[in-house]
């Protein structure tokens, strides 16, 4: 009750925050400043803009979600359990808020404790497994940024400050090394193809919140990693290898979207389909237009929506039958027709359907993909296909059908607890899909300063 | 008597050897259940000498003893946070010993006196000084490990202990004669003053210079000189081992500034240590944490542990300049905070007869005490580096120092990350057993009450400081200004 409290509370600090947000404004808006240690020349600096806000936004209700939807299903150590979320959701708060990156990395740091107990505790059968994992796969690639970040601070003459380091010129040698480095962390988060094993482990051995976040809000952290700090301190190195990243974006697109095609187990299906739709985000950010750029974060918002919805709808039926498996179902839909309808919606938001939010995203995305080059549209474009196979066969074979089983014969609809947390996330879906501009309008002049810091090149004149 | 003056710089270490003759003697009249007023006069002579130490300090290097002895303020730091960890030892040991019929004299005074010598090696400003205090050091700790008398693996590892340790003092020597024959002095300021002139650098100087990092190597327990660490971990009382592993890292760290900071820090020397302490850095953060990921035993695995975290301190004073001395020395007495807790949970979880040192008597801990599971995972995640722990802040600035060093230093951040995260396997397997496995031994932990105290506030201590790493990163940056 107390956390419920607290979420809520969380999440109605932030609404003045959108609603106080001057959208035309340039810069970072409820700017903080203090220091914080002295040594190093730390600031404890925090900030926002169009695209922090967003995040902060999405973190803030999902946390709420989560809290409600934990409510009777975790009946061991419940209070560690919020508490866990809760520090999460904090951190990660953190994360989209500050200017200094000693305090960015801090925080993208700390979420690693949190979501490690969270899966090591309340998690599935092979969860030790999953949480070691999905630890030192994420350390390793955070530790290599760190050593970007410092040689960054030494080079800039002794500042964590992000505003500082957009204006420090440096060496394309020096800017590839460094972005690879900051690559290494945010890519393993984001997660880009090859470095995505870990995501379908994590995914499927978390309890159902641990899920939603991860995929609602985690993996955004390396998304907006790149926005905050790849992009505007290594901009040339960006475009030297915007190549590369574009090809691993196509590569995840295509090829797990194939990958989730095959998959037997709901929640391994959902997380391949996740990286899927991460794909369209590196690929926005790397061709460099407004579209591409607004697009990507715009996914990003709509993905937390609908991966957390898709979580939670597994989630459902596994406190029902304790089954991931998509062959243990069938027929669902006579059992559980509320539910069926609100789990229609979310898959087709998934698959991209038009009205939906997944449609908004996507196809700007591939609109700023066009402008760059036909086929990397092209390309893109597939998952239009793939994700409407994929999600909506899984759709087709859980819910219709005869009833596969007594047991399924037997289930209940949803409650009115599960009803409110899918309600408002459908609410949430049909809302930015139909209506976007809302969400949109915070985000143009963020962009457009993303996008003449990256077209501006940062190697000094010989 | 003009050569004694002034006194009063030594006062800690004077006063601290009068209590040690006073409990000798006082010890002799107490009756065996009355053992507990040996170890109140002891934690009382420890905070007497930190509340001397904190009233003597001087700003500005104070000589004394016709140059042999210095006050300085990195001296100062150190010697309280050697006085604060011997005390913390203590509160943990009590339980320990007296379950074990090892709350007797000989280990306070044994103690005591390890104190004094470390706190001479701090002070020390002459090399026979320095090693003076360090062998009144080792010798008392030779004494500590065998404590035990009946057990084999104890005296097993006293006896490698001290083998090797005598080996590595007469190496020192050696180093130290062949110093003194190329510059004809023992006294540090001198030394630096003649290196710095640079007429002394040749083959006999640099030959010292090998013999005395390999002393260095030895006493700091760093990879190849590290064999003794493991067994003498394992094979110690756990409290002996806790003692071990803590203070007498504070008086490695000193060693090593006083000869290679200040006595050899000359810019044409450092390159010529710099190489060597690279070798030593990289291979025990390799072999630490490659090793550590083995070891079942838990006293085993914090061994390999250490040595590695040696690895990060060596990192640090090759980067041969201020921010690394004091990067390396917030990593010391970093590392000191999180052994004392790993090692004092230990304790904590043995009871007469049962040694808590597998890895497997951790086992669900989270559902038998929460709190105290609580503090060890904050200590691990500290020992890994993750933030917001205070460890992560020691690895930072240790790092930020070695970047500094320009392409090569890169190369050794990169292999330190990169083996900071193979480390970090074997800390979260502690965290995984604490929290994710069902406990075997379901007995509730009753620590007593000085026990749960002092444990919270190192764990706190852990949390706190990384929070609010500033001041005590600016304390020892100022004090190394200060001191050089």
């Amino acid at each position: 009750m107390i956390a419920l409290v607290g979420a809520g509370l969380g999440f109605l600090v932030t609404i003045p925050l959108y609603l106080g947000f001057d959208p035309t404004a340039r810069g970072f808006q409820f700017m903080e400043l203090k220091p914080w240690i002295e040594a190093f020349r730390v600031n404890y600096h925090l900030g926002i803009d169009g695209i922090s806000l967003l995040l902060i936004l999405l973190n803030s209700f999902t946390t709420v979600l989560v809290v409600i939807a934990g409510w009777q299903v975790i009946e061991q150590r419940v209070a560690q359990y919020l508490a866990s979320f809760l520090f999460l959701s904090g951190f990660m708060n953190g994360v989209f808020a500050s200017l200094d990156a000693l305090l960015f990395y801090v925080f993208f740091e700390a979420t690693l404790i949190p979501m490690f107990v969270i899966i090591g505790i309340w998690g599935g059968p092979n969860r030790v497994y999953a949480a070691l994992k999905f630890f030192l796969y994420t350390l390793l690639g955070s530790l290599l940024a760190l050593v970007a970040l410092i040689y960054l601070y030494n080079a800039s003459g002794g500042s964590f400050s992000l505003p500082v380091w957009y204006d420090l010129p440096l060496t394309l040698t020096a800017q590839i090394f460094v972005f690879l480095a900051l690559f290494a962390a945010f890519a393993v988060k984001v997660p880009m193809w090859p470095v995505h094993t870990w995501l379908p482990d994590a995914h499927v051995e978390a309890p159902t919140g641990g899920s939603v976040v991860l995929a609602a809000i985690m993996l955004k952290l390396g998304g907006y990693g790149f926005i905050r700090l790849s992009l505007p301190i290594a901009p040339d190195a960006s475009h030297y290898l915007a190549g590369f990243v574009i090809a691993l974006s196509l590569i995840a697109v295509v090829y797990i979207g194939l990958v989730a095609l095959v998959q037997s187990d709901m929640k391994k299906l959902i997380a391949y389909s996740s990286i899927s739709h991460m794909g369209f985000v590196t690929l926005g950010l790397f061709i460099f237009n407004p579209q591409g750029i607004e697009g990507a974060v715009i996914q990003m918002v709509s993905h937390g929506f609908i991966s957390g919805a898709l979580f939670l709808c597994v989630g459902v039926l596994y406190d029902r039958l304790h089954s991931r498996q998509i062959a243990d179902y069938g027929g669902v839909v006579n059992r559980m027709p509320v539910f069926a309808a609100l789990f229609m919606l979310f898959a087709m938001a998934n698959a991209g359907l038009p009205g939906t939010s997944g449609f908004v995203g996507e196809f700007v995305v591939i609109m700023g993909a066009i402008k760059a080059d036909f086929w990397y549209a092209f390309a893109a474009a597939t998952t239009l296909i793939f994700g409407a196979a994929y999600t909506l066969w899984m759709y087709k074979r859980v819910i219709f059908g005869p009833v596969a089983s007594e047991q399924v014969g037997r289930l209940r609809d949803i409650n009115l607890r599960e009803f409110l947390v899918l309600g408002l996330l459908a609410v949430a879906v049909l809302w930015m899909g139909l209506y976007p501009r809302p969400f949109a309008e915070v985000l143009h002049v963020a962009v457009d300063e993303l996008i003449a810091q990256v077209s501006e090149s940062k190697v000094p004149a010989p | 008597m003009e050569f004694i003056q002034p006194l009063w710089p030594a006062y800690p270490e004077l006063f601290l050897l009068a209590a040690v003759c006073v409990i000798l003697v006082a010890d002799l009249f107490v009756a065996p259940e009355n053992r507990i007023i040996t170890y109140g006069l002891t934690q009382a002579a420890l905070a007497a000498t930190f509340i001397i130490t904190w009233l003597t300090a001087a700003q500005e290097p104070v000589y004394t003893f016709s140059g042999l002895f210095v006050d300085d303020l990195m001296g100062e730091v150190l010697k309280l946070f050697v006085c604060l960890s011997t005390m913390i030892v203590l509160v943990y040991s009590r339980p320990y010993l007296a379950a074990r019929g090892m709350f007797r004299g000989e280990f306070f005074a044994l103690t005591l006196f390890a104190t004094i010598g470390m706190m001479v090696m701090i002070s020390a400003n002459h090399l026979l000084t320095l090693y003076l205090g360090l062998e009144l050091m080792t010798l008392s700790l030779y004494a500590m490990v065998a404590l035990q008398r009946d057990s084999a693996v104890a005296t097993e590892a006293a006896m490698k202990y001290f083998v090797l340790g005598a080996l590595a003092s007469g190496l020192l020597l050696y180093g130290m004669s062949m110093l003194y024959g190329a510059t004809t002095t023992l006294e540090i300021t001198e030394l630096a003053q003649m290196i710095g002139e640079g007429a002394m650098i040749g083959p006999v100087l640099v030959f010292g210079l090998v013999f005395v990092v390999a002393g260095i190597g030895f006493k700091l327990g760093a990879v190849p000189f590290h064999m003794w660490v493991p067994d003498v971990y394992h094979g110690a009382p756990t409290a002996v081992t806790l003692f071990v592993s803590s203070a007498p890292k504070i008086a490695a760290f000193a060693f090593i500034m006083r000869l290679l900071g200040q006595a050899l820090g000359a810019e044409a020397l450092t390159a010529e240590w710099r190489q060597m302490l690279m070798v030593m850095a990289v291979l025990s953060l390799v072999i630490g944490n490659v090793t550590a990921i083995v070891q079942t035993n838990l006293k085993r695995m914090l061994a390999y542990s250490t040595i590695s975290h040696m690895g990060f301190v060596l990192l640090g004073i090759l980067a041969g300049n201020e921010i690394g001395y004091s990067a390396a020395m917030f990593y010391v007495i970093v590392y000191v905070l999180m052994t004392l807790g790993a090692f004092g949970m230990i304790l904590l979880l043995s009871r007469s007869g049962f040694e808590a040192e597998n890895l497997e008597d951790f086992k669900g801990l989270n559902q038998r005490s929460p709190w105290y599971a609580f503090v060890m995972l904050l200590i691990m995640f500290s020992m890994v580096g993750i933030p917001p722990t205070v460890g992560f802040y020691a690895k930072l600035a240790v790092l930020q120092s070695v970047l500094a060093l320009g392409t090569l230093g890169i190369v050794l951040a990169v292999i330190a990350v990169l083996f900071s995260a193979v480390g970090a396997f074997y800390y979260l397997r502690v965290v995984k057993l604490m929290y994710f496995d069902a406990p075997t031994d379901t007995a509730e932990l009753a620590p007593r009450g000085d026990v749960k105290v002092v444990m919270t506030l190192n764990g706190l201590a852990v949390l706190y400081f990384g929070i609010v790493p500033g001041p005590l990163m600016s304390l020892c940056l100022y004090s190394i200004q200060a001191s050089l």
